[in-house]
């Protein structure tokens, strides 16, 4: 198939693919790396008549940090994150999941901005950004404004941003000292959307005042803090007690659905599986 | 004494050596002809609106808004379009009461698939021909849809094709030796039922045709992407009222076929004939999701089986209940019950028992069309027979390749038939076991199997055995009574500077029959490789053949090559003594050069012979006519079909909790006879190998029950990638068929027959702690779960 006919702009400057975005109205969509917006065009499952392309806004561009946050323009492409060594060194949980994302060539143009605002309740990166707590800084026609990694996901494909903003930085506190992480999924070919994954972070001991924060992901409509779950390895006296009570809190935590990959039933089967493991994996980095 | 010399060991041979394919230059530098890049002055781009209900009546269609927007040509419906071209029914008169209804080109009055196109809009671009086509306003009334097949016959479902009395399209049984008393008298019977997901074969262009009907010529031209143009010409000709003499079929590159361009297309005729509606040239190239609701399905079957066997491993019965479902039409010429007719043909004949019982019925259903994609029926076949072996070998506790040892026909027991009535020449099952059972280490695998039990890594060993239709006769179509060419027709010549040129009825897809035919010829002739050109893919400039299908392309085709080589060379050894007044029988030809057989010595280069021929022949004596193009056909007799086989082995893992499974090791060894070409077999068998593996694991069409394909694209039917594919290991054993000189039999399809077999058999046997079977394919991480939770609790 061939996408409907539309008007392209390539925006200048940040303040330009705003204004062009307010002015295009609802007619008005942002293209970055173009790896989810391109295919739904193409299969005619959206019929913008005027894309902004925003791929070349230095303003969203590059990767710093200060004492306390790592920031990520929302322009960077996975295969930047994928290579940086500011990432790798503060943000290794991000390098684990980037592997899992598609493949090479499209590592090479989607952006990390494109893929939070695209919102696939199975995409790693959003999962990631909820277990690291991030904030993601919006700019729109009445300004700034910032929204935790928690609310920003509403669902399938759906997100706090509204049709005028622009996702422009992601801030990621840095992680105290021993903090260990852990990312897993479940993807029947290699650069699939998962079936289901889970990114989790954890702070502080084995045994007691200990944090964690597992999130699931391609289990429900959106990425899912596992609260419950985290409830019960937390007040475990040793994480590893916890492990069945956590298991069983899951069924509290998520809602899993049927598709073609996997009945709800079986999803659910599979994230106890990831947790299991993945606190196998937490523990050895312990020991490690 | 040494052995004597076959007719295949020239000098300088290119036969059995791996030399680069002549095309891969222009392939590689993006100078291929594909269908889908062409383009002619005029054209059209024809996109089809195509019903979106599995069953619904065509109560009308409004285009009046279709035809007003930018660039449209015209929009046609299906009864306007059969003006141009008549329907057709895909029965063959050897398949025994096999029975379909007329289709069109396009449905008129009923739409029997979802994807069934029911009008056309052609304009400038095909943007502009899908703006057209949402215009369209098509009204339809549902019908209720037959989508189950297990219920297609019972009498309250209702009629695809009332006319047609059921929704039965075909059915065969058979009975050979004694059943019953096997049954009876067996120490153990195993029994399963085997669930084959409907799949396709995903070729990377996807299918493409523009054609060009010139009024002033009164000549049709289509550039097709098809894998037997004679046969395509002749169907042209047929439903579009033309002489074949008025039909050209011309089919360069192909970016893959497997068997899925063998097949005549409603939406390929209707391309046609809307160029000689149109007096223009239209092109149609199906896009990824036409594709999948409308190049052919196959292989959705279910199918029970039954086997019998004594406590010393003697296998004494198989019996099969086979059932599948076609969508609505037979498909036309080559018809949708060969498959069926494959699998009654196929399960069992590994083996030595003369006890077997077969049924199959071919059911319609309203869901796209189901035909032969690559090693038609035999997956099928394999899977049921080497599922049912290795459950007779749990039964009674033997080692899965001991039973096989056991049953397989002995390699000194040629020429012999199976239960069936399949002729076999010279096969090689203990010695491709043999094989099989040193490259894999089975033993040692068996060892590291037991020792990883321990730690809770599952893995499994599955051994498959097969046997492969290739080299077909005129048993396949022919006697049925379609116009399908089962011999080929060579051409070559020697032109004016001793270069050599080659016509071919083979064509190409990708899998190297260019590379195969300059190889023989080159060989055959005496000549370097790069001397030779081969076209290829033109009716009008290539002789009369079969093109790709069945294997057939270096038995067949490339005995005809090898045929017309030595003619050739015979024709030129002519000219030679005739220049150097010596016996043509004394010469030889070698790199080009005229040598003397005996010791060598080189006379005369082709050059010189070929200027002598074509511009002194006044120096050459009056009654002599040098002849220097020289044409051979070939056909096999006396065999309908050059058997071959293999087996194949695979080594995997199972993750228990997930239902994952990790392929780690594949070994195929196979028997095609002479091999031509080491590194095209090879590739040949790992790229069958490959897509039965997706089979195995991915590929699956599914409908829901109101007979939409719910995951038509890229991302939904999974096809298997290079990631989750593990090392293929190829061996070969070597029997070459005694009926041509070439002694080549088919490598096509082998891969593809007994790759999902071997898999399966290898997950259960990694499951067997847990005592679980499963004999359903794809075996999907839900499926595998499933049946491990059943046993658990
Ligand atoms: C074959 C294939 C496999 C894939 N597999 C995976 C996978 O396994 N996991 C995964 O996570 N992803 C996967 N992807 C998607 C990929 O990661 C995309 O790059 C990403 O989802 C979108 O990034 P993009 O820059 O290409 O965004 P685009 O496609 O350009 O845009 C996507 C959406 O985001 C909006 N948008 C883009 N930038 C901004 C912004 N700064 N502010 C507000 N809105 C914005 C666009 O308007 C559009 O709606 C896959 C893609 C393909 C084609």
């Amino acid at each position: 198939m061939k996408a409907y006919a539309f008007d392209y702009v390539r925006a200048t400057t940040l303040e330009d693919a705003l204004a062009l975005l307010e002015r295009a109205g609802d007619g008005g969509k942002l293209i970055a790396g173009g790896q989810s917006l391109v295919p739904a065009l193409n299969l005619r499952l959206l019929a913008p008549q005027l894309l902004i392309d925003i791929a070349h806004l230095a303003e969203l561009r590059g990767i710093s940090s200060d004492d306390t946050h790592i920031h990520l323009g929302a322009g960077t492409r996975h295969v930047e994150l994928a290579t940086s060594p500011l990432v790798g060194q503060t943000l290794p949980l991000l390098q684990m999941a980037i592997r899992h994302v598609a493949h090479a060539a499209i590592r090479n143009r989607g952006t990390l901005g494109g893929n939070l605002a695209h919102a696939d309740p199975a995409s790693e990166l959003p999962a990631c950004m909820i277990a690291l707590e991030a904030v993601m800084l919006v700019l729109g026609p009445k300004g700034e404004r910032q929204v935790p990694a928690g609310e920003f996901f509403k669902g399938l494909y759906e997100t706090a941003l509204e049709a005028d903003e622009i996702l422009v930085r992601i801030s990621i506190p840095r992680s105290p000292a021993g903090t260990r992480c852990h990312f897993n999924e479940l993807a029947r070919r290699a650069g699939d959307y998962a079936m289901a994954g889970l990114a989790m972070v954890m702070q502080g001991q084995d045994s007691g005042d200990v944090q964690i924060r597992p999130v699931f992901f391609g289990i429900g409509d959106r990425p899912v803090l596992a609260r419950h779950a985290a409830l019960c390895l937390q007040q475990a006296e040793n994480l590893i007690d916890g492990l069945e009570a956590a298991q069983q809190a899951l069924a509290l935590d998520l809602q899993p659905q049927d598709d073609l990959q996997a009945d709800s039933d079986t999803r659910m089967q599979l994230a106890k599986v990831l947790l299991k493991r993945g606190l196998a994996d937490l523990l050895a980095q312990g020991r490690g | 004494m040494t052995d004597p010399l076959s007719p295949l060991d020239r000098p300088n041979s290119y036969i059995g050596r791996t030399v680069p394919r002549p095309n891969l230059e222009r392939l590689v530098e993006g100078r291929g002809t594909y269908v889908s890049d062409m383009t002619l002055p005029r054209m059209g781009h024809v996109v089809f609106v195509r019903s979106p209900y599995a069953h619904a009546r065509i109560l009308d269609i409004d285009t009046t808004a279709a035809k007003q927007c930018a660039g449209v040509i015209a929009v046609v419906t299906g009864a306007e379009l059969a003006e141009q071209c008549s329907p057709w029914v895909g029965v063959l008169s050897h398949l025994k009461g096999l029975k379909s209804a007329p289709q069109h080109a396009m449905a008129i009055d009923r739409a029997c698939w979802q994807g069934e196109a029911v009008c056309a809009v052609v304009a400038a671009t095909r943007a502009q021909a899908e703006d057209a086509a949402e215009q369209v306003q098509v009204q339809y009334q549902e019908l209720e849809p037959v989508t189950d097949m297990r219920t297609a016959l019972e009498p309250h479902i209702p009629l695809i094709h009332p006319e047609l009395g059921d929704n039965l399209a075909f059915e065969r049984s058979l009975d050979a030796g004694e059943v019953d008393k096997a049954f009876a008298e067996a120490d153990a019977v195993a029994e399963a039922e085997f669930v084959f997901g409907r799949h396709t074969g995903v070729t990377l262009e996807a299918r493409a045709i523009l054609a060009d009907w010139n009024p002033g010529e009164r000549r049709l031209t289509v550039y097709q992407g098809t894998q037997a143009p004679h046969m395509m010409q002749n169907i042209f000709a047929k439903h579009l009222a033309l002489e074949e003499a008025q039909v050209r079929v011309v089919c360069k590159d192909v970016g893959g076929s497997f068997g899925i361009k063998v097949h005549v297309y409603a939406d390929e005729m209707a391309t046609a004939a809307l160029s000689k509606r149109l007096k223009r040239p239209v092109k149609f190239v199906a896009d990824r999701i036409e594709s999948f609701v409308t190049d052919i399905h196959a292989r959705d079957h279910v199918c029970k089986g039954r086997i019998a066997v004594k406590q010393d491993g003697t296998i004494t019965a198989f019996a099969i209940d086979d059932l599948t479902g076609i969508g609505p039409y037979s498909m036309y010429p080559r018809t949708s019950a060969i498959e069926a007719n494959q699998v009654v043909n196929l399960v069992g004949g590994p083996y030595q028992t003369r006890n077997y019982r077969a049924r199959t019925r071919v059911v319609f259903q309203n869901k796209n069309v189901m035909c032969q994609y690559r090693a038609v029926g035999h997956p099928i076949a394999c899977s049921v027979t080497e599922g049912l072996v290795d459950l007779a070998a749990r039964a009674i506790g033997m080692d899965p390749l001991a039973i096989r040892t056991k049953n397989l026909i002995l390699d000194d027991a040629y020429p012999t038939d199976s239960p069936s009535g399949l002729k076999f020449e010279a096969l090689s099952h203990h010695a491709s076991l043999a094989k099989l059972k040193q490259m894999m280490d089975y033993d040692g695998l068996r060892a590291e199997q037991k020792r990883l039990r321990q730690q809770g890594i599952y893995r499994g060993i599955g051994i498959a055995s097969f046997i492969e239709v290739t080299n077909p006769s005129a048993a396949f179509y022919g006697v049925g009574g379609a116009r399908i060419s089962s011999q080929d027709g060579v051409s070559v010549r020697m032109d004016a500077t001793g270069a050599i040129i080659v016509q071919t009825s083979l064509t190409e897809q990708g899998q190297g029959s260019e590379a195969l035919t300059a190889q023989v010829v080159a060989s055959a002739l005496g000549v370097a490789l790069d001397k030779v050109r081969v076209i290829l893919g033109d009716t009008d400039n290539t002789p009369y053949g079969g093109g790709t299908w069945a294997s057939r392309g270096a038995g067949i085709g490339g005995e005809a090559a090898w045929q017309a080589g030595k003619a050739l060379r015979m024709n030129i050894l002519k000219v030679a003594g005739t220049i150097l007044q010596t016996v043509p029988e004394t010469l030889d030809i070698d790199q080009g050069v005229v040598i003397d057989k005996e010791t060598g010595r080189e006379r005369i280069g082709l050059d010189e012979v070929a200027r002598i021929t074509y511009f002194r022949p006044d120096t050459l004596p009056a009654d002599f006519q040098a002849e220097l193009l020289v044409t051979r056909h070939y056909v096999p007799r006396q065999y309908p079909f050059a058997f071959t086989n293999g087996i194949q082995g695979s080594w995997l893992e199972v993750d228990t909790e997930t239902g994952f499974i990790t392929l780690l090791n594949h070994w195929c060894v196979e028997d095609c006879g002479t091999i031509i070409n080491p590194q095209l077999v090879d590739e040949q068998i790992r790229g069958g190998v490959v897509q039965g593996l997706g089979a195995a694991l991915f590929e699956h069409c599914r409908y829901d029950e109101s007979g939409q394909l719910t995951n038509g694209t890229m991302a939904d039917y999974l096809v298997p990638m290079a990631s989750e594919m593990p090392d293929i290991e190829v061996g070969h054993v070597v029997s070459p068929t005694l009926e041509s000189e070439l002694g080549a039999k088919g490598a096509g399809e082998a891969g593809t027959a007994g790759a999902a077999a071997a898999v399966a058999n290898a997950v259960n046997d990694a499951l067997d702690p847990f005592d679980v079977t499963i004999t359903e394919i794809p075996l999907t991480p839900s499926v595998v779960l499933k049946a491990l939770n059943q046993r658990r609790s």
